[in-house]
């Protein structure tokens, strides 16, 4: 006998998390752009307040446009929730505030965002947490890098710049060993192309900015919880194992193991740092998602057909795409992300500096800016424009060539693209 | 709150407050493979209005140490020893799908203990097809997306969470996941070899409130109706728009049957 059947990723990426509006029958998901929601009586508004009724008090805490994304997210990545945030950078910092306090530790893949390593890096460590980065090309340095206060492993499913691949269930492995949990930034990557929890990941974040949303038009993050971390096996997370005297005395691990993550995330991190998202930017990411699974194997395709017109030009020094052999991920890549490498990506011109500040301003189709993951193809030269403070030598310790130029590629037609790319490269020269 | 029952480690949630021998009890058994956790809006509610809370994990469930007992009767009698062991002479009893079978058996072999008891998505005979048997038997995750799936009513993976943010299916899922092999099976074994239901219904002196899912597919209304009719001190309620998980998909509906039945 057949077993019954989940809903397919195209069917949840329309339809998860939300019901015809019940006051109106609105099929498209409504714009709730109010701060806060009318109690019936005194009773029902402390029942809220208590978590004796589900509902919504205030939009800061919860709105019902943004809780559509975020159970939209949970069911894409396979998770018990999500929390949608003002940016990937705010879901960034929510799970590591969610997670530690002052004098805790943290491993992270040395291959990130520049906005991530900049938070873990610097800033994080005003406020007492230590990050300590290593190669996401050798789990056995995260195993190495482990302390006694260690709280979280942290990578990027894509790494910046060079498009390293994460292998996941080798760093989940060590993580779940040393009884810590294993959050991943998936913003490259998108539930299509990767799950990160059906590999061993325990939490991730997107920047919904990004492919998400698609379309450049919103920035946000949401942050999504597998619900299978053993926090009170672990024993190293006070924060969701004990009573909590700023919210009701509420152990939130005894409440719920699956949900204690997200409870106190939201009752205390929306709650006090506030970095929640507005409705209409859940609506406008919603959007996005509802073609999510369109979008992102012609993103995929198009850009295998500029990395194949890029790795045969003689302008061009390499191409850094996992699905190229000579990629050193190639093979991991083959394993984890058999729907493609996603869609940005870096190449070294020939040339150096000069050349990528000529090629970046021939480009007539691409448009220079600092954001990837827009059905728009974009372009950005680093050593002229995010990092052209560094010299050559320090541009090499980031990974970063003087004629690396980034793409995100797009949804125009490949061949106009190629055409661009090719009129900008012979101008280059 | 931590306890021992027969020698093991039991966990029982109480809405963060203690046990006080002044106030009236109400105890949650929760259904097949599940914990504690899926009466959260409901068991907080009786916690902060007055009563003591006694959300239990059965043994090998939740944070409760095994192994998992095999009939429902032994289930009964272990529930029977937690009152015991806090000393509650009766109790309002609440049981969820298996936990409803748990209630019943406990309210006829132990009058005296059961004030009250509502049978939330139940059945008898609670008959368990041999596919998702089997599936369970082979710790096959099969079984797992069988609970999953049938346990929700139909339209739940394509609408949204009264709770606002969560996945049901993937919290269910997750939950399951905690198990220690075997015990879905033993679960769902102790459901469909269980014989003793219409005898319990005959010896109920209690009142009873059953609360049924009109789209419940594991334990459909009319699978509960042998049940009702042998219990003549009985109301039903049932909820429109909730599969078998009413506690989640119809939390305040569920909450509002039993505020007006304990009260």
């Amino acid at each position: 006998m057949a077993g019954p059947k989940y809903p397919g990723f195209d069917t949840l990426a329309l339809h998860a998390g939300q019901s015809p509006d019940p006051a109106t029958g609105a099929r498209a998901v409504p714009i709730y752009q109010t701060t806060s929601y009318v109690f019936r009586d005194a009773a029902h508004a402390a029942s809220l307040f208590n978590m004796e009724r589900a509902g919504h008090v205030y939009s800061r805490i919860s709105n019902p446009t943004v809780a559509v994304l975020e159970e939209r997210m949970a069911a894409l990545e396979g998770g018990v929730g999500a929390i949608a945030t003002a940016s990937g950078q705010a879901a960034l910092h929510l799970a590591v505030a969610t997670l530690m306090d002052a004098g805790s530790h943290i491993v992270a893949s040395s291959a990130l965002y520049g906005g991530s390593h900049n938070l873990l890096g610097y800033t994080l460590k005003r406020f007492g947490i230590e990050t300590t980065f290593v190669s996401p090309r050798n789990p056995g340095d995260f195993r190495k890098a482990i302390k006694a206060n260690t709280r979280l492993l942290f990578g990027e499913t894509l790494g910046n710049p060079g498009l390293d691949v994460l292998d996941i269930p080798a760093v989940s492995a060590i993580a779940h060993e040393a009884g810590l949990p294993l959050l991943v930034d998936a913003t490259f990557t998108t539930p299509w192309l990767m799950k990160p929890f059906e590999l061993g990941a325990d939490l991730l974040y997107h920047s919904a900015t990004k492919f998400l949303g698609g379309h450049g038009i919103a920035i946000g993050g949401v942050l999504v919880d597998s619900g299978r971390f053993d926090w009170e096996k672990s024993g190293k997370f006070a924060q969701l194992t004990a009573p909590y005297a700023g919210f009701h005395n509420m152990d939130f691990e005894e409440e719920s193991g699956t949900r204690a993550f997200l409870l106190r995330a939201r009752r205390e991190g929306l709650r006090d740092f506030g970095a929640c998202m507005a409705p209409m930017t859940a609506f406008q990411i919603l959007q996005g998602i509802e073609t999510l699974h369109l979008r992102m194997p012609r993103h995929v395709d198009s850009t295998r057909k500029i990395v194949g017109f890029l790795a045969g030009h003689p302008a061009v020094q390499a191409v850094m795409y996992p699905e190229l052999e000579i990629h050193p991920d190639h093979n991991i890549a083959k394993q984890l992300l058999p729907r493609g490498c996603g869609a940005v990506f870096s190449f070294d011109i020939k040339g150096g500096r000069e050349a990528g500040r000529k090629f970046i301003e021939s480009l007539r189709v691409f448009s220079h800016l600092a954001n990837v993951g827009d059905a728009k193809s974009l372009v950005i030269h680093p050593a002229t424009t995010t990092h052209y403070r560094m010299s050559d030598e320090d541009l090499k310790k980031a990974g970063i060539g003087p004629g690396t130029v980034r793409l995100s590629i797009g949804l125009e037609d490949p061949e106009d693209l190629v055409a661009d790319l090719e009129r900008a490269l012979k101008a280059a020269k | 709150m931590n306890l021992q029952v027969a020698g093991k480690s039991t966990f029982a949630y109480t809405a963060a407050h203690d046990v006080d021998g002044a106030k009236r009890t109400v105890v949650f058994v929760h259904g097949a493979g599940l914990d504690h956790s899926g009466w959260g809006l409901q068991s907080r509610y009786f916690g902060y209005h007055g009563f003591n809370v006694l959300a239990l994990d059965l043994p090998a469930h939740g944070r409760s140490e095994g192994p998992a007992l095999a009939s429902i009767g032994d289930m009964a009698d272990w529930v029977k020893k937690v009152l015991d062991e806090k000393k509650i002479k009766s109790a309002v009893l609440v049981g969820h799908s298996m936990g409803s079978l748990v209630v019943l058996e406990l309210a006829a072999r132990y009058p005296e203990a059961a004030e009250k008891i509502a049978l939330i998505g139940t059945a008898y005979p609670m008959r368990v097809g041999e596919a998702f048997l089997d599936a369970a038997r082979r710790n096959d995750q099969a079984a797992y997306d069988m609970e999953t799936i049938w346990g929700h009513a139909a339209q739940v993976p394509l609408a949204g969470n009264p709770n606002p943010g969560m996945w049901m299916y993937g919290d269910t899922l997750a939950r399951l996941a905690r198990l220690a092999p075997g015990v879905l099976h033993n679960d769902l074994n102790a459901c469909n070899s269980y014989a003793g239901g219409m005898d319990a219904a005959a010896k109920v002196k209690c009142p009873v409130l059953f609360v049924l899912g009109a789209r419940d597919a594991m334990t459909p209304p009319r699978a509960a109706q042998d049940l009702v009719k042998a219990i003549s001190n009985s109301k039903t309620v049932t909820v429109a728009l909730s599969g078998h998980l009413l506690m989640a998909e119809a939390p305040d509906a569920t909450l509002d049957a039993l505020i007006g039945f304990v009260a």
